[in-house]
């Protein structure tokens, strides 16, 4: 049986050769591991950075400083009677009368010259809407604690050249200084001082592009998904649908942008930077993602069930909208809010259909001009300022809050509502 | 009749249409051995489909022509005689009067268009309240048809059931419409662009510096379309730079998730993983700028090399680490298709696990990472914040990663954000630009998928 | 009964010796007992025969054998297996160099999707048994003559192991196992995954094989235990029933169980 003549002694296996080689093969085993490791750590390390340096930058964001400003009204070149602010007329005679000429004034009689460069330029509004609350202070002298402006609040964090920290130190142990939570982060908009930029305007834009994108995207997709899943022939078009689906799927973000541009603004003339636009652009992407989670949803619901509802004599579409559907709606809404997270952050398409304008308000309806929170982010990011580092990486954690929470929720429903036949 | 007015009427008809058809179908299936051949309800949606869908039709139909018809009223009307000739002041007038009857302009510019606007006006209203009156009479219209035909025997679940067919066709013909809308307007921009700027400088040109002239004597003004150092760009960040990250950690965590891990730090890092995917693209790119670019150019510095503040090298390595989770995920999935009877055939000679995944699992599942990996490359080329925020606008055709590169999808943005006309070659270039790209990810994608479907059926 | 002499083998028959001994071994799955104290010699010169009803314990017996239950996280072995008189579960037994001296055959061919010839040189490459290249290609063309594959696959080494058909495939899982040349071959039901022809060729190549390596074989398939072993054990539910010469066995089996199982009355 055996061809060569030679036959191999046996192998020696405690022989030192083959122990030292043993030794290594041990050692390049444990090399491998750790390389393994390694690799893995290195991955969720720099998650683990990426968000800290976003919390340590941003954390700032949500803070503001205060400086009192004794403002007296009777004194101060502003011309407002209190009995104006009674009835229908208030807002025009509050709008008429020059409340950021006397803030600045009193700032300048306060601290000196520049003082009017030490609030925000938007303290002003919070002096204004607090007249409104309780016109009687323009009869009297009142201290106002307002925001102050970005440069300033630079010296707060120790990052201001040291004439503005040596004025700050100072204003500081005269108790002219406080620090609080930045309401006006959560409810201001963009602005072009730092110290008075928020959101809310960004975050109100988000909410409306996300309700076009929902609102079409999802009926939609389930719909394509239960065609192709319970109807569709097989055919060249069923085919043509298939391959469309998966291919849009792995488009790149930015060519449904050109399409949104090229389509809706250059041919249907939409409103540009409108929600309307963005949400439309968005949901032709996220549309593909809810039918494939639909598709995979609807495939796991066993064929058992939809014997038996044809055993008792249900049609077709009885059987799907009866039983199958409500079946596999939780793992459709599970790819659903995945898609609608991947919506939330997507920039490049939106800055395609021109929703990177300044816009100082929050837009009222899905077809006036408005921003979205990754956008803003990106807004912001550009911005010279320093005191933009911190909002940037604060409205950062706004929308990382918010995907985190459309996440867990997803993973909640899958775990809820998962069975196994 | 403002239009949400006339929506929620329209439903409200429907309603009444729902429960009147119902209450006959109620009425109808009484009576000794008599059976409806179809629930009350279908009959209700029979008749209520009958009312709405004609009605909304109409009105969608309506609202692209009646602007049409109100400007022609406005044209025919006395007012209009003093317009210019000239289209083009013509057109602005007769929009700014119309922005001022339905009150989107509060004062005008042209006194002419004050004086057309009570004419815009009243003929909107004029054409307004015949759209609803025929709209609501397409639905009584309706409605009372689809009556009509209510029998005991009448086929109602049938008839709904095929409109509930044709919406589902008509949902999933979206999808192919996207698709055409993309490719079509994509071919068409660059056709466009292509008759200003010849495919071949284009596509092989070593110069990209897209400013038109403003002024014909400015220099640099003739606007150069090379696209290749674009091109090497992107493949410099995307497919280089990008997957010398991705492709080692990617892999290697994924071994070390499916082979080493206990089950308890696998359920744990896992996920933890998984959010790298879905950390929006700007937070990398702000990241990128603000946190690694400064690194690496000091880094560059140090070692002598010529660095600029924004480097090839801080986009593709940001780039990179999203990626990971694409690599990882796709390779896990590959080495969980190769059966166990491999592993154990390794195992039961004596080989370490290391050798094991070594010399048998990845390459067994190679074709599998391999259509993962240009999934991944996919993705990263078509990946835009990064690059917009990280990687510069200076198209250099340079091989120095610590210099600043630009790409293809940072160009776009660059083309098609500020004023631009939209005729200019400047920005038909983007589209030409986007062309090119969607080609390339189509192409990566057919190919990868292809790859991955044949391996799985190797092992099926 | 003796077993018959072995043709063609190229050593004169010696007397069986003592090569793997086990004694009062259990093995659990998390809380499932699936070997219950089970105590055995395996000898060389001879192939050794596990017969029983699927689930009676004879697989995970054998993977205790080479400890390739390790590789399952909930599997746990109690009890002393020895082989020459080394303890394979101590602390100076090294797990890669037992599986190089307990080699193993599976249920289903598993040849690596690698040629023919890698196939058979894995082993001896990751055990640097081979100096240079001519040794290694003198090894595996060994390997393939004892596997009785040679003739069928010389011009085509460089193919993949996976184009050759099912029992072509198990003797190539045959070559590779002894190419690292193993004391104690384990094969785990070697042909169920075959046709009848095959089958024959595999019993043969265990029959030639027989005086040079110790051969223990689960199977579930009566004739084959008879045809090709010169001792039989029987599990049941995890215990070993009965051991001894295989004519006993299948003749005048002295536990009754033993006796319903041969005639069929369960199984």
């Amino acid at each position: 049986m055996d061809g060569l003549t030679v036959d191999p002694t046996p192998t020696d296996w405690g022989s030192n050769d083959m122990r030292k080689r043993i030794a290594r093969r041990y050692r390049s085993e444990k090399r491998f591991r750790a390389v393994g490791f390694a690799a893995i750590a290195t991955s969720v390390g720099f998650l683990a950075f990426l968000l800290i340096t976003m919390m340590s930058n941003g954390l700032a964001g949500f803070v503001e400083t205060r400086i009192e400003v004794p403002i007296d009204f009777p004194k101060s070149s502003l011309f407002l009677d209190p009995a104006s602010l009674k009835g229908d007329g208030a807002r025009a005679a509050l709008a008429a009368a020059d409340i950021e000429g006397s803030v600045a004034e009193a700032a300048e009689a306060r601290f000196g010259p520049g003082g009017a460069n030490l609030v925000s330029e938007a303290a002003w509004l919070r002096v204004r809407d607090l007249i409104a609350e309780n016109p009687a202070l323009l009869e009297g002298k009142s201290i106002f604690s307002l925001p102050v402006s970005g440069d300033f609040d630079l010296a707060a964090k120790g990052d201001a050249p040291p004439p503005v920290e040596a004025r700050y130190a100072r204003l500081k142990s005269e108790g002219a200084i406080s620090r609080g939570f930045n309401f006006g982060f959560m409810s201001g908009s963009d602005a072009t001082d730092p110290a008075a930029v928020g959101i809310w305007g960004a975050f109100k834009g988000s909410l409306l592009t996300m309700i076009v994108t929902i609102v079409l995207a999802f009926p939609i997709g389930v719909f394509s998904a239960l065609y192709l899943e319970e109807y569709a022939p097989r055919n060249r078009w069923t085919d043509l649908i298939e391959v469309s689906i998966n291919n849009l799927a792995a488009v790149p973000s930015i060519i449904f942008g050109l399409l949104g541009l090229a389509v809706f603004l250059n041919f249907m003339h939409l409103p540009r930077s409108a929600p309307l636009v963005g949400g439309l652009t968005l949901a032709l992407m996220t549309m593909p993602v809810i039918v494939i989670a639909g598709r995979n949803a609807i495939k796991s619901v066993p064929p058992s069930v939809r014997d038996a509802a044809l055993g008792v004599g249900a049609s077709p579409v009885q059987v799907v909208f009866h039983h199958v559907l409500p079946l596999a709606l939780p793992g459709i809404l599970t790819g659903t809010i995945i898609g609608m997270a991947r919506a939330l952050g997507e920039t490049a398409p939106l800055l395609m259909i021109g929703m990177r304008a300044f816009i100082a308000t929050p837009p009222g309806g899905i077809s006036e001009p408005a921003t979205v929170l990754p956008v803003q982010i990106f807004l912001w990011s550009d911005e010279v300022s320093h005191g933009f580092i911190e909002k940037t990486s604060a409205a950062i954690i706004v929308l990382l809050l918010f995907l985190l929470a459309m996440n867990g929720l997803a993973i909640y429903l899958r775990n809820k509502f998962e069975r196994t036949w | 009749m403002p239009g949400f007015a006339l929506l929620f009427l329209l439903a409200g008809l429907g309603l009444i249409a729902w429960l009147s058809a119902r209450a006959r179908a109620v009425v109808l299936g009484k009576g000794e051995g008599l059976r409806l051949h179809s629930v009350p309800a279908y009959h209700g949606w029979y008749v209520a489909l009958w009312a709405l869908v004609p009605a909304l039709l109409f009105l969608a139909i309506w609202q692209m022509i009646a602007p049409g018809l109100v400007t022609d009223s406005v044209l025919s009307s006395p007012a209009a005689a003093a317009l210019p000739a000239d289209a083009m002041s013509r057109s602005a007038i007769l929009e700014e009067a119309r922005a001022l009857a339905s009150g989107e302009l509060a004062g005008a510019f042209n006194p002419q268009s004050e004086s057309l606007a009570p004419a815009f006006a009243s003929a909107g209203r004029y054409y307004g309240w015949m759209g609803t009156a025929l709209a609501l009479l397409l639905a009584f219209a309706g409605g009372a048809f689809a009556w009509t035909r209510l029998r005991r025997d009448f086929r109602a679940r049938n008839k709904v059931e095929r409109v509930v067919m044709i919406v589902l066709l008509t949902a999933s013909l979206i999808a192919i419409l996207t698709t055409l809308g993309i490719v079509l307007s994509l071919l068409f921009e660059s056709l466009r662009f292509f008759s200003r700027v010849s495919p071949l400088e284009f596509l092989f040109g070593l110069t990209w510096s897209p400013q038109t002239a403003i002024r014909a004597d400015q220099a640099g003004s003739s606007g150069a379309f090379g696209a290749v150092p674009l091109f090497w760009g992107t493949i410099f960040i995307g497919a280089i730079i990008a997957m010398i990250v991705a492709i080692p950690l990617g892999l290697m965590s994924a071994i070390y998730l499916t082979q080493y891990a206990h089950k308890t730090a696998r359920a744990l890092l896992k996920p933890m993983l998984e959010m790298l995917a879905g950390i929006p693209t700007v937070v990398y790119g702000y990241f990128a700028a603000l946190t690694l670019a400064p690194w690496v150019r000091s880094l560059g510095v140090a070692l002598g090399i010529p660095s600029s503040s924004e480097s090839a090298l801080a986009a593709g390595l940001v780039m990179g680490v999203m990626i990971i989770p694409f690599v990882s995920s796709m390779a896990d999935d590959s080495i969980a298709a190769v059966p166990q009877s491999m592993r154990d055939g390794s195992l039961a000679l004596g080989a370490t696990t290391s050798e094991t995944i070594r010399k048998v699992l990845v390459p067994a599942a190679l074709p599998g990472v391999v259509g993962g990996v240009l999934l991944a490359v996919s993705r990263a080329i078509g990946e835009t914040m990064i690059v917009v925020m990280a990687a510069g606008l200076a198209a250099n055709l340079t091989a120095n990663p610590f210099d600043s590169v630009t790409t293809v999808t940072a160009q776009i943005v660059q083309l098609l954000t500020g004023d631009q006309e939209f005729d200019s070659a400047k920005t038909l270039a983007a589209f030409a630009l986007g062309l090119v790209l969607f080609l390339i990810t189509l192409l990566l994608n057919v190919v990868a998928l292809r790859v991955v479907k044949k391996y799985r059926e190797a092992y099926e | 009964m003796e077993a018959p002499a072995v043709e063609g083998a190229e050593a004169a028959p010696q007397a069986p010796s003592l090569k793997m001994r086990a004694s009062g071994v259990s093995v659990w799955y998390g809380a499932k007992k699936a070997v219950d104290n089970v105590s055995i010699d395996i000898t060389t010169e001879n192939v050794t025969a596990f017969i029983g009803p699927s689930g009676c314990g004879k697989s995970t017996f054998l993977r205790a054998l080479n400890r390739m239950n390790d590789t399952i996280p909930s599997a746990r072995t109690e009890g002393l297996i020895e082989l020459e008189g080394e303890d394979i579960y101590g602390s100076a037994m090294d797990v890669v160099q037992l599986r190089a001296r307990v080699g193993m055959v599976f249920q289903k061919p598993n040849p690596f999707p690698k040629s023919i010839f890698e196939n058979v040189a894995y082993g001896p490459r990751i055990h640097g048994l081979a100096k240079d290249k001519t040794e290694l290609e003198e090894m595996v063309e060994r390997s393939l003559k004892r596997a009785g594959l040679w003739d069928e696959v010389k011009d085509r080494l460089t193919e993949s192991g996976t184009a050759l058909s099912g029992g072509q495939q198990q003797r190539l899982c045959i070559a590779r196992a002894i190419a690292v040349d193993p004391e104690v071959i384990l094969m785990d039901e070697p042909a169920s995954a075959l046709d009848p022809i095959a089958t024959a060729r595999i019993e043969e190549l265990i029959h030639d094989l027989r005086g040079r390596y110790a051969i223990v074989i689960v199977t579930h398939n009566m004739q084959q235990a008879a045809r090709v072993s010169q001792r039989t054990a029987f599990f049941h539910l995890g215990e070993l029933i009965e051991y001894g010469e295989t004519s006993q066995i299948f003749t005048n089996p002295r536990v009754p169980r033993t006796k319903d199982y041969i005639t069929g009355r369960y199984g």
